[in-house]
């Protein structure tokens, strides 16, 4: 023993045995503690530790549904869905972001703008790994080259979703709208649920006042996410209801045979079909490319689109108001002969101008050496506007608007477009509301062919027209003509409002019907020109509106101020005469005059409805919904 | 019970066959049993807190093979051995720690790696979790048992003076363990009930003290963490809220194999290393606890009968002191990932994925096995 101190070995192991046993039951004590730890997680609390982990892995999605596509009524498609791929960033993944932008920048065009929003959504508050777009609308060469360098950008990911597309879009995109992404104000109209997951929204037209029935019904997914949020796998599944494809009344031919006749100008077109109300085309020309706006259009183009002389973004059909001249005078003819104001007898002596008192202002009519005797059937024909002057002083400011209210003046008449605006008709109450004057018997005159304060839209000038060519049966124009499914249409159109015209001699109808085909066929008809060497009767009405003024601050050089100080030329008019099935309105502005450059127009449209499209519709058209939908 | 055999089957005069192979090889063949059945099991949950990586797995299984190898060569050695070479041994471990302060390599904030030329990288503070014991005992077996209270004093300074030098480093679960280490040694010596209990009132009174003036912010936020850790879920708190939510969410049998998902989608932050007992917890239930504690307890059960009969003072205290660091590392892990104690780094024994701490819990148990097998049938 090396030890300095004696030892007693056998009390030293007793000692030792004590102190272990001490310690097995210290063990035995803890081990239990640790167990009944186990035992209070995993049998008493195991109910709430298995709500916390199915809340940590499971998520529920949602999935946003397909919007609904839309067609012409023969079945050609005019808005569908295409993927498009965007570049998409998750920060929380990327390490050095500056350096991760300076090399993607490298291989991809990344607009500033892009860049600036990514920037301005990477400050904002937002969820850890959440995704953030960093540029839209790849093309297949970036998406290519993204592929190549992948592993060299951690947390960069190519993103595909569905989004709007028109494959004719400088033909649709006044008479369809676009969508384009939901902004701050639809946030707070929409609802949240259904929402979820989708990015757009209908702006205007079509697109946005079937909104929801082309949206369709969100549906979700469970799926099991890891920590990061990357989905492993989906549990449950709740499809979507894709949105409601629609046909349309539209004719996509028509449509494109009316902005091939006004290329080069600047004007709207409407056609309806009278008996259906069905607008066949609706056209402003110049239109411009919707899918420009679907995912967000760049500032250049904007302002480009935005500061044109020809405005290609006013949508001239529906919002352009313009005085209807004497394209009013059918309607005024009713009002006339209904209110007792003339009949078919009454003549009365046009000297080239109209007083309303002996020395008075002289208001002229358009022929300054006067047409001596002029019935309702002359003046129509020859526009003459002494025998209007007269009898619209006669019928009064008041009697007048009645009846043009009765045509859908100063309302938007329309079904379901969008965005229409209501023109102007004026009453003697109103000028002494808004101009705190009195309605004088001059305003009468002016108001009586069409000038004046009466303001219109080509959408209302066809309208009233339609109503005349139905004798007076009201079919509101509409733009939906069936829907792709098992719903009925008229689920989803809106109720009509308006009542029939009656007259009180219903004869009066095929009179001024008659007194419009002498515009076109007649002798001296204003429209005799476009009328000539129809195999079938039309009834029309030219006008001519004085442009008045020329926004002041606007830059034109002389030769664009003398085109657009030229008088705008309006068309009214259907056809044939006593079974119309196309009734038009048709502005062409600073055209010069109605007949010369409005009146061929709607002939060659008519000639396009009537003669030349039915023979074609025999041919086969992508009439398979499915076929033309899933065609890319 | 299975408990009264383990007590009982070797002693006496039944020396069979077998016991002489295993004598000769200088192996404990029921301890050597337990432990490879407790280190196969824990390597199909390392698969699976790994996160099905077969590398994982391989790469552990060789290093619990150099651990083996390391155990079976300390079994060689006779425990007078040891007991020789623990002065130097701790002087030497003493100028290991003091170099790792000064020219250590290490990672997050602390330095814990000596990396010599020529030998392969080593935690010194590793080794003082065998060497501390050793020096303990062999400085308190010198006198007779129970020491006087001037050796317990001295005893504690040589457990003390490591201690602080890992702390420095910082590594509070290292510091935790070598220090048990010691004052179990100091423990099983025999210090008197009232001096314990002196030190028990002692360290409660300067718990507060050390907790403004010595326990630094990081350990501060880990223990109030602990007390609540929804105060910052998805920082600090996030590991204790989602082990405990992993072991809750087992139930009684658990998910199954591979199955458990708050490890496999990633929602428990190092589901392989110290966190793994959760991923035990979540695929096999309350049952795969109670296995699991029942092999740990049954080798503890065989150690503590190792060291009682033991031949001398050093190998008792040394081989009690090792088997109770053997417990404290069960404790402290599965009470952190329980949500009972603060998180501090200390392993699963023998399945958290790792290499240094395996081999030195192997090498312990080499050195139960020599004690074991190295008696002298003097009393037989």
């Amino acid at each position: 023993m090396v030890w300095g101190e004696l030892k007693n070995t056998a009390a030293e192991r007793r000692l030792f045995q004590r102190r272990a046993m001490v310690m097995l039951v210290f063990v035995l004590v803890l081990m239990t503690g640790l167990l009944a730890r186990m035992y209070q997680l995993q049998i008493v609390e195991h109910e709430i530790y298995t709500t916390l982990s199915d809340k940590n892995r499971v998520q529920v999605q949602s999935v946003p549904p397909p919007r609904g596509l839309v067609y012409d009524r023969n079945n050609v498609l005019l808005a569908e869905n295409r993927p498009v791929f965007s570049l998409t960033v998750v920060p929380e993944r990327v390490g050095d972001m500056d350096a991760t932008l300076a090399r993607l920048s490298d291989i991809l065009s990344i607009a500033d703008e892009d860049l600036e929003r990514f920037q301005r959504r990477l400050r904002e508050p937002r969820r850890p790994f959440q995704a953030i777009p960093l540029s839209y609308d790849l093309d297949e060469a970036e998406i290519a080259r993204m592929a190549v360098h992948r592993h060299q950008f951690p947390g960069v990911e190519v993103e595909a979703e569905l989004v709007r597309y028109y494959p004719h879009s400088e033909l649709t995109a006044h008479a369809l709208g676009f969508v384009g992404r939901i902004n701050r104000d639809e946030l707070q109209r929409i609802d949240p649920v259904n929402y979820a997951g989708t990015n757009y929204i209908g702006k205007s037209g079509i697109e946005r006042f079937y909104e929801e029935a082309l949206h369709g019904q969100v549906g979700y997914q469970h799926v099991e996410t890891n920590a990061r949020g990357r989905i492993l796998r989906v549990l449950e599944r709740v499809n979507p209801v894709p949105g409601e494809d629609l046909q349309l009344h539209l004719d996509l031919r028509l449509q494109r045979r009316a902005h091939e006749l006004m290329e080069g100008r600047r004007g709207a077109i409407i056609a309806i079909e009278p008996k259906t109300g069905g607008i066949l085309a609706l056209a402003s020309v110049p239109g411009f490319d919707a899918n420009k706006f679907v995912t967000g259009i760049s500032v250049n183009d904007y302002r480009e689109l935005s500061q044109s002389i020809d405005k290609p973004l006013f949508n001239r059909a529906l919002r352009g108001q313009y005085p209807p001249a004497s394209t009013i005078k059918p309607m005024m003819a009713v009002a006339a002969l209904d209110s007792g104001a003339t009949d078919k007898d009454r003549r009365i002596w046009d000297p080239g101008y109209f007083q309303l008192r002996e020395g008075g202002r002289r208001f002229r009519n358009w022929n300054r050496s006067g047409d001596g005797w002029v019935d309702l059937k002359y003046s129509m024909a020859r526009s003459n506007d002494v025998y209007f002057y007269a009898v619209g002083v006669d019928m009064g400011v008041d009697v007048m608007s009645s009846y043009l209210a009765r045509f859908g003046f100063g309302e938007d008449a329309t079904l379901d477009v969008s965005g229409a605006l209501t023109g102007l008709l004026p009453t003697a109450d109103w000028k002494r509301a808004v101009r705190n004057e009195p309605w004088y018997p001059g305003d009468s005159v002016n108001m009586s062919i069409g000038q004046g304060f009466l303001l219109a839209t080509p959408m209302q000038l066809a309208t009233a027209t339609a109503l005349i060519a139905n004798r007076g049966a009201w079919v509101e124009p509409r733009l939906l003509k069936d829907v792709h499914g098992d719903s009925p249409v008229e689920e989803f159109l809106p109720e009509q409002t308006h009542e029939q015209l009656e007259l009180k001699d219903p004869d009066d109808w095929e009179y001024v019907v008659d007194t419009m085909e002498e515009v076109m066929h007649g002798a001296r008809g204003t429209g005799r020109s476009a009328g000539r060497g129809a195999s079938y009767r039309m009834a029309g009405k030219t006008g001519t509106a004085q442009v008045f003024s020329l926004g002041q601050d606007e830059e034109y050089d002389e030769e664009q101020i003398r085109e657009r100080l030229r008088d705008h030329a309006l068309f009214v008019g259907f056809a044939p005469a006593d079974d119309p099935k196309i009734a038009v309105a048709v502005i062409v502005e600073n055209g010069g005059s109605g007949s010369g450059a409005a009146a061929p127009v709607a002939r060659a449209l008519f000639d396009a409805w009537l003669e030349e499209f039915p023979a074609e519709q025999a041919e086969p058209v992508i009439s398979d919904s499915s076929a033309a939908g899933g065609d890319n | 019970m299975a408990g009264s055999k383990l007590w009982s089957s070797q002693t006496g005069s039944d020396l069979g066959r077998n016991r002489s192979i295993w004598s000769a090889l200088h192996l404990d063949p029921i301890l050597l049993g337990l432990l490879l059945l407790l280190v196969g099991g824990g390597l199909f949950v390392l698969y699976s807190g790994a996160d099905r990586n077969i590398d994982v797995v391989k790469a552990q299984g060789i290093r619990l093979g150099v651990a083996f190898v390391v155990m079976f060569v300390f079994a060689q050695l006779d425990p007078a051995v040891f007991r020789r070479w623990a002065p130097w041994l701790y002087g030497l471990g003493l100028i290991g720690l003091v170099a790792v302060l000064l020219v250590g390599v290490g990672a997050k904030g602390a330095q814990r790696w000596l990396a010599l030329p020529g030998l392969p990288r080593f935690q010194p503070s590793e080794f003082m979790k065998l060497v501390v014991p050793m020096m303990a005992a062999w400085y308190l077996s010198r006198y007779y048992l129970p020491p006087t209270f001037p050796r317990v004093m001295t005893g504690l300074v040589i457990v003390l003076l490591p201690m602080f030098l890992i702390i420095q480093q910082p590594d509070l679960g290292t510091s935790l363990l070598v220090g048990m280490a010691g004052i179990f040694v100091v423990f099983f010596a025999g210090i008197s009930w009232k001096l314990i209990a002196a030190f028990l009132a002692m360290v409660s009174v300067s718990a507060p003290l050390m907790w403004f003036f010595v326990v630094r912010e990081y350990q501060k936020q880990r223990v109030l963490t602990l007390l609540d850790p929804q105060s910052d879920p998805l920082g600090a708190g996030w590991n204790i809220i989602q082990s405990k939510t992993a072991i809750g969410s087992g139930g009684m049998e658990g998910k199954g194999w591979l199955q458990g998902t708050q490890s496999h989608l990633e929602f428990l932050p190092e589901s392989h290393t110290d966190f793994i007992v959760a991923v035990l917890a979540e695929e096999f239930g309350f049952i795969g606890m109670l296995l699991l504690l029942t092999v740990y307890f049954l080798i503890i059960l065989r150690c503590l009968y190792i060291s009682v009969t033991a031949q001398d003072s050093f190998s008792r205290l040394v081989a009690g002191a090792l088997t109770m660091t053997f417990f404290i590392y069960i404790f402290v892990n599965i009470g952190m990932v329980s949500g009972l104690l603060p998180v501090v780094g200390v392993p699963l024994p023998l399945i958290s994925y790792g290499g240094t701490s395996s081999v030195t819990l192997m090498a312990a148990f080499g050195v139960l096995m020599s004690i074991h097998t190295h008696r002298r049938m003097i009393t037989a």
